[in-house]
C-alpha cells in the first residue's frame, strides 16, 4: 500500500519516513561529493605536497607545487640521476577535507586569538548575532507598525509605498560610507546596514500580508459594532499575525545573509573579522568551520522559531503549519 | 407539476388573511425607500438596484429571492451598511442608516468566524465591543451557544467544526448582539441539503422563541418558502422588486408541508415569477442550480 504511493504528487505530503530520509539526502549529498573530491585522489587533487626534497633544491617539506611542475622536476632528477623527490598528490589549501573541517569546528573555539585585543570564535559569533538582533529589531519596531497600517488604510499606503518601492532596489552596502560618516566605526553602521536591508521589504511584505486579510472578516466585526481602533487591534492584528511570524522568519534569514557585507564595514568585527582573519594566516579549515556554523545558526534559529510558531498559534489548522 | 389542481397561491384561508392583516399593522422595523445602486465601470453602469421599496414588520421574516445577479448581495449589504446606495435610504426603526452597526446582525454566505477566536470568544465579540464586562460577556455568550446547540465546542476553534456548526455560530454571534433585524446572505448555500434543512428548522424555532426580525436571501425556492411569511422576488437587470408574496403556509412549519398544496402553489408562483414564459423552466431552474454549485466551490 504505502510503497504504491508514488513519489511525485502534485500537493500532497509525503510520508514522514520518506520526507525525513529526503531532508538528510539533502545534506549528506554535499557531503558525499565534497568527500568524494577530497578523498578520492584522482577525481581532482591538482596539487602535490612535498614529503622528501629529493635533488630538487627548491622544493621544501610541506610544500604545495602544482602537479605538472613536479612531474617535470622529477623527470629533470631521473635525467641527472639525482635523487627524485617524493610527493602526495593533494588539493589546494582552500578546499580543506571534511575532516578537517570537523576538527576545526572545535580547534577554532579553542584557537587562542592571535593579539590581546582580538575575539574568541564565541565572541566574535556572539557579536555576529547582536548586530543581526538590533538590526532586525529596529526594523521591525518601525517596519511591521508601518507595514500593517499600509496594508490597512489606502492613505498610508499610496504616502508611502511608493518611496519604499524605490529605496529598496537600493542595494543596502551602498549605504557603507554613509553610514560609517553619520554613526562611525563601530557597530552603528553595521547595524544600519542590516535595517536598511531589512526595512523596506519588511514594510512591503507586511503591506501584502495584512491586505490579503480576508475582507470579510473585517466586514463582520463592522457588523459587530467594532470601531476603526477596535477593527486593527481585534481583527486585523490576530488575523494576520501567523502569516506575519512567518514573514518575520522569512526576512531575518535575509537579514543573515546581509550580515557579511555589514561586518566588513568600519572596522571589521564579528564572524565576517574572525573569517577574514583566518583565510588571511590561510586556516581555511577554520573558515570553512566558520561560514557553515553562521549557516547552522541560522538555521537552527528558524527552527526553533518554527516549532515555537506551531504551538503559539493554536487555531492554525495544521495544513497550514510548518 | 400537476398544476391543475393546486389552489392560486393568493388563496388564503380567513385565519391565513388575518395573520398577515395583523402582521402588517406591527410597527416597521426595517424601511427601504426608493433605493438605488448603479456601479460604475469602464464597461459602463450597471443598474445592478432600481427603486427598491418595502418594508419589514416586527418579528416578521422575509426572504429575498430571485436569478443570479439580480442584486440581492448589494442590496443586503447596503442594508448593513458596508455599501452605500446611489439612492434611496434604509431606515431602521424610522431613522436613517448609513453605516454599519450592530443593531443589524449580519450572517454572512463565506464562513466570517475569526479564526483565532474559540467558539466562545466569537460570540463574545460583538458584546466586548459594547464594552460589556468580560464576566458578564462570557455568560451571556454561552447563552447563545447554547440556544444553538454548541456548548460542547465551546472552547474549540472554527477550524474544527463542520460547515453547518460554524453558520450556527454566526448566528449566535449575530444575534447575541440583539440586534434589531438579522440580516441574512444565503446563509446555507454551501450546506449539503439534509444539513440545510436541519438548520432552517433551528433557524425557525430560534426565531420563534426570541424578538427578531430576519431578512434572508437564498436562491433555493424551497427554503425561501419554507422560512418566509413573505417573499420578496428580485428581477435581474436591474433589480426591482418584482412582488411580495405571501406565504400561506401555516406556522410552525415542518418538512412534511414542502408537498402541501398551498406550498407547492407558492412555489409555482415564485417559479413562474423567476422564469418568466419565454424561459424553459426547467433550463432556468438548473441555470439557478449550477450558481449554487459555484458558489459552493467558492
Ligand atoms: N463592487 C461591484 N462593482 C461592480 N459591479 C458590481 C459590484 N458588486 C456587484 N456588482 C454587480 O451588481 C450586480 C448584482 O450583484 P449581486 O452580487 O448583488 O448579485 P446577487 O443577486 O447577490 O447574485 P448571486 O445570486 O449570484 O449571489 C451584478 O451584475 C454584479 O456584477
Ligand atoms: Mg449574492
Amino acid at each position: 500500500m504505502k510503497e504504491k504511493t508514488p513519489w511525485f504528487t502534485v500537493r500532497k505530503a509525503l510520508s514522514p519516513i520518506r520526507a525525513r530520509s529526503l531532508t538528510v539526502l539533502s545534506f549528506l549529498l554535499p557531503l558525499f561529493i565534497w568527500s568524494v573530491v577530497s578523498y578520492v585522489p584522482f577525481i581532482w587533487h591538482p596539487k602535490v605536497e612535498v614529503v622528501e626534497q629529493g635533488g630538487v633544491e627548491w622544493f621544501q617539506k610541506g610544500m604545495l607545487i602544482d602537479r605538472e611542475i613536479f612531474l617535470t622536476e622529477v623527470e629533470k632528477t631521473v635525467a641527472t640521476n639525482t635523487e627524485a623527490p617524493i610527493g602526495n598528490r593533494v588539493n589546494p589549501v582552500y578546499l580543506p577535507a571534511p575532516h578537517e573541517v570537523a576538527t576545526a569546528f572545535y580547534t577554532a573555539f579553542t584557537t587562542e586569538p592571535k593579539r590581546r585585543s582580538e575575539q574568541w570564535l564565541h565572541e566574535s559569533l556572539l557579536h555576529s548575532m547582536s548586530v543581526i538582533f538590533w538590526g532586525f529589531l529596529l526594523s521591525s519596531i518601525i517596519g511591521v507598525p508601518l507595514g500593517i497600517l499600509c496594508g490597512t488604510f489606502a492613505v498610508v499606503s499610496k504616502s508611502q509605498e511608493p518611496f519604499i518601492e524605490f529605496f529598496r532596489y537600493l542595494p543596502a552596502p551602498a549605504f557603507g560610507a554613509l553610514a560609517v560618516a553619520i554613526l562611525g566605526i563601530h557597530d552603528g553602521p553595521k547595524i544600519a546596514i542590516i535595517f536598511i536591508g531589512t526595512f523596506f521589504q519588511q514594510v512591503l511584505i507586511v503591506a501584502n500580508t495584512t491586505r490579503k486579510l480576508d475582507v470579510s472578516l473585517l466586514e463582520a466585526g463592522l457588523t459587530l459594532g467594532a470601531s476603526k481602533a477596535k477593527l486593527l487591534l481585534r481583527i486585523v492584528i490576530p488575523g494576520i499575525i501567523p502569516d506575519l511570524y512567518r514573514d518575520l522568519r522569512i526576512l531575518l534569514g535575509w537579514a543573515w545573509t546581509y550580515l557579511i557585507v555589514a561586518e566588513l564595514i568600519g572596522t571589521s568585527s564579528g564572524i565576517t573579522w574572525f573569517i577574514t582573519q583566518q583565510a588571511r594566516y590561510k586556516n581555511f579549515d577554520n573558515v570553512f568551520a566558520a561560514i557553515i556554523m553562521i549557516g547552522i545558526i541560522g538555521m537552527v534559529i528558524d527552527l526553533i522559531l518554527a516549532k515555537i510558531g506551531q504551538h503559539i498559534f493554536p487555531w492554525e489548522s495544521s495544513k497550514n503549519k510548518g | 407539476m400537476n398544476s391543475l389542481t393546486l389552489p392560486s397561491y393568493l388563496q388564503q384561508s380567513e385565519h391565513v388573511a388575518a395573520r398577515f392583516k395583523k402582521l402588517k399593522e406591527r410597527e416597521a422595523i426595517l424601511e427601504v425607500q426608493g433605493l438605488y445602486k448603479i456601479f460604475e465601470s469602464s464597461q459602463g453602469d450597471i443598474t445592478a438596484l432600481k427603486d427598491i421599496n418595502f418594508k419589514t414588520h416586527r418579528r416578521e421574516f422575509v426572504c429575498v429571492i430571485g436569478p443570479s445577479g439580480c442584486g440581492k448581495s448589494t442590496l443586503i449589504r447596503i442594508l448593513a451598511g458596508l455599501e452605500s446606495p446611489t439612492q434611496g435610504q434604509v431606515l431602521l426603526d424610522g431613522k436613517p442608516k448609513s453605516e454599519p452597526g450592530p443593531d443589524r446582525g449580519m450572517v454572512f454566505q463565506g464562513y466570517t468566524l475569526f479564526p483565532w477566536l474559540t467558539i466562545k470568544k466569537n460570540v463574545m465579540f460583538g458584546l466586548q465591543m459594547k464594552g460589556m464586562a468580560n464576566v458578564v460577556a462570557e455568560s451571556e455568550a454561552m447563552q447563545w451557544v447554547d440556544l444553538v446547540g454548541l456548548s460542547k465546542f465551546a472552547e474549540s476553534y472554527p477550524h474544527q467544526l463542520s460547515g453547518g456548526m460554524k453558520q450556527r455560530v454566526a448566528i449566535a454571534r449575530a444575534l447575541a448582539n440583539q440586534p434589531r433585524i438579522l440580516l441574512m446572505d444565503e446563509p446555507f448555500g454551501a450546506l449539503d441539503p439534509q444539513t440545510r434543512l436541519k438548520m432552517q428548522t433551528n433557524l425557525l424555532e430560534i426565531w420563534r422563541n426570541i424578538d427578531i426580525t430576519v431578512l434572508f436571501i437564498t436562491h433555493d425556492l424551497d427554503e425561501a418558502i419554507f422560512l418566509a411569511d413573505r417573499i420578496l422576488v428580485l428581477k435581474a437587470n436591474p433589480g426591482e422588486v418584482e412582488e411580495l408574496i405571501e406565504v400561506s403556509v401555516p406556522r410552525p412549519r415542518s418538512p412534511e408541508q414542502l408537498l402541501s398544496p398551498e406550498f407547492l402553489a407558492t412555489k409555482k408562483r415564485l417559479e413562474e415569477l423567476i422564469h418568466p414564459e419565454g424561459e424553459e423552466g426547467d433550463e432556468g431552474f438548473q441555470l439557478i442550480r449550477m450558481t449554487n454549485i459555484g458558489d459552493d466551490v467558492e
